[in-house]
C-alpha cells in the first residue's frame, strides 16, 4: 500500500528496549515533579509565595526548575541513549 | 488605541519575506518527489530541526498571547510557559524515536503502520485535519491584528498577505523550505527576545517610566453617602454607576472612580473607551484620532534595600523579579457598564501588591480564600493535564520527526528544541513583566504588550520584534498548512481513498491541497476577525490531547492495542473534548447566556475527555481484538 512504512530504512537498534524503559523512568520521574507543581498550586497557592531562593519566590523557583530540568534530563538521556547505542549495537555513526 | 506604522518595521518585513520566498524557491527546483515534499527528504540536520521545532512551536499565542497574559494576569501567565514547556518532556521521552521508526511522513502513518486500517486513517486524517485548523485560525486572525496596527492595512489586507505568502512557501517546496524559514524565525525570535530581556533589566525599574509616561490625575470630591455631588478643578458631575462617577468638561466626558483617602472623598482618574448608539466609538470622551487613550502599567512603589526609592538603576534577573515581588504595580480592573444608549467599558485603577502578581491566582481561581471552588481547581488541572499532553500530539510538530535521517537525529533535535524553547519561555516573564511595569500596556490589546514593550527601547527594536512577530506567523502557518495538506493528499486521498498517484502526482496533490487549505485558512481567518486567539489554542491542545496522545502512546506500548481501538479513541476523544468545550460556561459567555446554565462547569475537557480515550481504547480493544503477529501486536481488525 502506498504511503506506508517509515522514511528511511535503519537496521536493527539493540538498544531499543533500553531507551525505551530509560524514557518510560524519566518521564514518570519528571511527571511526579510536574504533578507537584500542579497540586500545589491549586491546594496550597500561597505557598507558592513564600520566598525560598535568592530573594524569589517559590512559584518562580519550581517554574524555573521544571523547565531547566526538562533541559537537563533531555542532555542526560541522549548521553546515555547514546553510550547505550554504541555498546549495544557497536557502530560509531548514525542510523541504528 | 492609535498605532504609527513604523517604516523600518514595513521594510525589515518585506526583506524577510524576499529572504523566505528565495529560499522556497531555491528549494523548489529539488523537491520532486514526495518525501522530499512532505519530509524534507528526511536530510535536515538535527541541529536546524531543532531550532525549526522552536519556529513552529513559538507561534503569535506563545510570543505575543503569553508575554500578554504576563503582562495583565502576572504569574497565572507564566503558568502556559511551563505547560507548553513540559510537554515536550512527552515528546522527547515517549513519542520522538518510536514515532520516527513507525512512521513516514504523517502522523497518521506512525498510527496506521502496523494496521493498515481505513479506519484509523480516517479518525487520524480528520485528527489533523481539526487541530491543524483550530490552530490555524488564531494564526490567521492574528496576522490581520498584527498588520492592522503596525502597517497601518486593514485586518483582511494582513490576512491575504500572510496567506498568500504562506501558500506559496508551501506549495513551492513544501517542508523543505518550511523547515528553513521556521528555522530562521525561531533563531530571531529567541536572540531579540535576549535583547529586549537584557535592555529591560539594564533599565530597572523607575516610578516614572519615562518622560512620555501619563501619570493618572486626582481630583477632590464631595460625596455623601457613597453619592458624588461635586468635583474640583471645574468638572461636573454627569451621571455616577456604583463607585464609577461621570464626569463633563468643556463638553467632554471622562469617567473617575470614587475612593476615600484620609477621610475624604477622592475621584481616581480611569480610562474608557464609549460605543455610541450610532456605532462610533469614544476612546476617554474624544474621537480616536485625538489620541486620548494613553498606555498605561508603572510600578507604585519600590522597595530596595527595605527602602523605598524613585527608580533601581540596572538590576539582575533575580533582583528584577524580586523588585515585583516586593513592590506595588499600577493595573487596571475591567468593568462593562450601559449609560443609556452607549455601553461603555471602564478600566479603573487597581494598585496590585506585587506578591500577588507573582504566585497564581490573578487569572486562574485557585485560591480558595479568593472564591475559589471544586470546579475553578480541577479546571486549572485539566488545563494544566492537556498543555502537558497537547504538544506530543500536534500534527505539525509531529511530521517534524520525519525530516531528520534517523531516530538519533529526532531524539537530538527534540533536545535543542527543549533548550531553545526552555529559554525562550523563561524571557516570556521578564518580557511580560517588563511591559507591566514600563507604561506600554494598550489596555484594549494585550498582544501588543510584547511589541510595545519594545518600543520602549526604541523604534529599532520595535520594528524587529514586529517582523518576527509577523515571520512568526508565516512559520507556523506554513507548518499547519504542510500538516493539513498531508493530511488530506496523503492519508485521505492516497491511503484512505486509495487514489492510485505516481510520485509526482502525490507531489501535485499535496501542493494543491496546501494551496486550497490555504484558501480556507485565509477565509476564515478573515470571518473569524476578533476572536479570541488564545482561546482557539487552547481548544486546539485539548483536542489534540484527547484524540491523539491516548491513541499514540497505546499503539507504542500496548500490544493489544486493536485497529478499532485506536480509531474508536481518536472520535471519543475528538468528540467529547470538542463537546466539552462547546457547552462550557466560556461557550455560554459567548453565546450570550449565562455562563452559571452551561450544562458542563468546566473550560478545559482534558480532565474527562484524556481517560475517556484511553478507557475507549482499552475496551474496544479487548471487545474487538485483531489478529496477532509472532510478537503478540495485534496486528489487523
Amino acid at each position: 500500500m502506498a504511503g506506508h512504512g517509515p522514511a528511511s530504512d535503519w537496521g536493527e537498534d539493540k538498544a531499543s528496549d533500553y531507551k525505551e524503559k530509560l524514557g518510560i523512568y524519566l518521564f514518570i520521574v519528571y511527571c511526579i515533579v510536574y504533578a507537584g507543581f500542579v497540586a500545589i498550586n491549586t491546594l496550597s497557592p500561597k505557598l507558592m509565595g513564600v520566598v525560598v531562593f535568592a530573594g524569589l519566590n517559590l512559584a518562580c523557583v519550581y517554574g524555573f526548575g521544571l523547565i531547566i530540568l526538562a533541559i537537563i534530563m533531555g542532555v542526560i538521556y541522549n548521553a546515555m541513549c547514546s553510550a547505550a547505542e554504541d555498546r549495544m549495537n557497536n557502530t560509531a555513526g548514525e542510523g541504528n | 488605541m492609535i498605532y504609527e506604522a513604523s517604516v523600518f518595521a514595513v521594510v525589515l518585513f518585506v526583506v524577510f519575506v524576499i529572504l523566505v520566498l528565495g529560499i522556497s524557491k531555491y528549494f523548489a527546483s529539488r523537491t520532486t518527489s514526495s518525501k522530499g515534499y512532505y519530509a524534507a527528504g528526511g536530510t535536515i540536520h538535527w541541529g536546524v530541526n531543532g531550532i525549526a521545532f522552536a519556529g513552529d512551536y513559538l507561534s503569535a499565542a506563545s510570543f505575543l498571547g503569553i508575554c500578554g497574559m504576563i503582562a495583565f494576569q502576572g504569574y497565572d501567565g507564566f503558568l502556559y510557559s511551563i505547560g507548553y514547556l513540559a510537554g515536550w518532556v512527552v515528546a522527547l521521552f515517549v513519542v520522538a524515536e518510536p514515532l520516527k521508526k513507525s512512521g513516514k511522513y504523517t502522523f497518521t502513518d506512525a498510527l496506521d503502520n502496523r494496521f493498515n486500517s481505513k479506519a484509523i486513517q480516517l479518525m487520524a486524517a480528520l485528527s489533523t485535519l481539526i487541530v491543524s485548523v483550530c490552530y490555524l485560525i488564531p494564526q490567521m486572525v492574528g496576522a490581520g491584528a498584527l498588520v492592522k496596527p503596525l502597517l497601518g492595512m486593514p485586518h483582511w489586507v494582513g490576512v491575504i498577505i500572510v496567506g498568500s505568502i504562506v501558500i506559496f512557501i508551501v506549495a513551492t517546496a513544501g517542508m523543505a523550505s518550511t523547515t528553513y524559514v521556521q528555522f530562521i524565525k525561531g533563531s530571531l525570535l529567541i536572540i531579540f527576545s535576549t535583547v529586549l530581556t537584557i535592555s529591560l533589566c539594564v533599565n530597572g525599574f523607575k516610578l516614572k517610566p519615562d518622560e512620555n509616561y501619563r501619570e493618572l490625575r486626582s481630583l477632590e470630591a464631595t460625596a455623601v453617602a457613597g453619592k458624588v455631588s461635586a468635583a474640583s478643578e471645574g468638572y461636573t458631575v454627569a451621571g455616577q454607576q456604583g463607585d464609577l462617577v461621570k464626569l463633563s468638561k468643556d463638553g467632554i466626558n471622562t469617567w473617575w472612580q470614587l475612593k476615600t483617602e484620609g477621610g475624604k472623598a477622592v475621584l481616581k482618574e480611569a480610562l474608557s473607551a464609549t460605543i455610541q448608539a450610532n456605532g462610533s466609538k469614544l476612546y476617554n470622551g474624544e474621537p480616536q484620532e485625538k489620541r486620548k487613550f494613553f498606555q498605561v502599567g508603572a510600578m507604585t512603589k519600590i522597595i530596595v534595600d527595605g527602602k523605598e526609592v524613585e527608580e533601581t538603576g540596572p538590576v539582575g534577573p533575580f533582583e528584577f523579579l524580586e523588585t515585583i515581588d516586593k513592590g506595588e504595580v499600577l493595573r487596571f480592573k475591567k468593568n462593562i457598564i450601559h449609560d443609556g444608549d452607549n455601553k461603555v467599558t471602564v478600566w479603573n485603577q487597581n494598585i496590585t501588591p506585587g506578591k500577588d502578581l507573582m504566585r497564581p491566582g490573578m487569572k486562574f481561581k485557585v485560591d480558595t480564600d479568593k472564591g475559589a471552588t471544586f470546579m475553578s481547581k480541577l479546571n486549572f488541572v485539566s488545563l494544566m493535564l492537556a498543555l502537558f499532553f497537547g504538544t506530543s500530539a500536534l500534527p505539525h510538530i509531529l511530521i517534524r520527526y520525519y525530516t531528520v535521517p534517523s531516530p538519533k537525529d529526532a531524539r537530538k533535535s527534540t533536545i535543542v528544541a527543549i533548550g531553545s524553547i526552555g529559554f525562550f519561555y523563561i524571557l516570556t516573564l521578564f518580557m511580560g513583566l517588563g511591559a507591566m511595569t514600563h507604561g506600554v500596556l494598550d489596555l484594549e490589546s494585550s498582544n501588543m504588550s510584547a511589541p510595545l514593550l519594545a518600543k520602549f527601547f526604541g523604534i529599532a527594536l520595535f520594528s524587529i520584534i514586529s517582523a518576527i512577530a509577523f515571520a512568526t506567523v508565516l512559520g507556523t502557518v506554513s507548518g499547519l498548512i504542510v500538516a493539513a495538506s498531508g493530511a488530506v493528499a496523503h492519508d485521505l486521498m492516497s491511503n484512505f481513498a486509495g487514489v492510485k498517484m505516481t510520485d509526482e502526482g502525490q507531489v501535485r496533490a499535496g501542493k494543491i491541497s496546501a494551496i486550497c487549505v490555504g484558501i480556507i485558512a485565509i477565509i476564515l481567518g478573515i470571518l473569524f476577525k476578533g476572536m479570541n486567539v488564545s482561546f482557539l489554542v487552547g481548544l486546539a491542545f485539548a483536542v489534540a490531547a484527547s484524540a491523539n496522545l491516548p491513541a499514540i502512546f497505546m499503539v507504542l506500548f500496548w500490544k493489544k492495542t486493536s485497529a478499532m481501538g485506536v480509531a474508536c479513541s481518536i472520535l471519543v476523544g475528538m468528540i467529547s473534548a470538542l463537546g466539552i468545550i462547546l457547552c462550557s460556561p466560556s461557550m455560554w459567555v459567548r453565546y450570550g447566556l449565562d455562563p452559571a446554565t452551561a450544562p458542563i462547569a468546566l473550560d478545559n475537557p482534558g480532565i474527562i475527555s484524556i481517560p475517556l480515550a484511553f478507557i475507549t481504547l482499552v475496551v474496544v480493544s479487548i471487545l474487538l481484538p485483531g489478529k496477532r503477529d509472532e510478537n503478540g501486536h495485534v496486528v489487523r481488525h
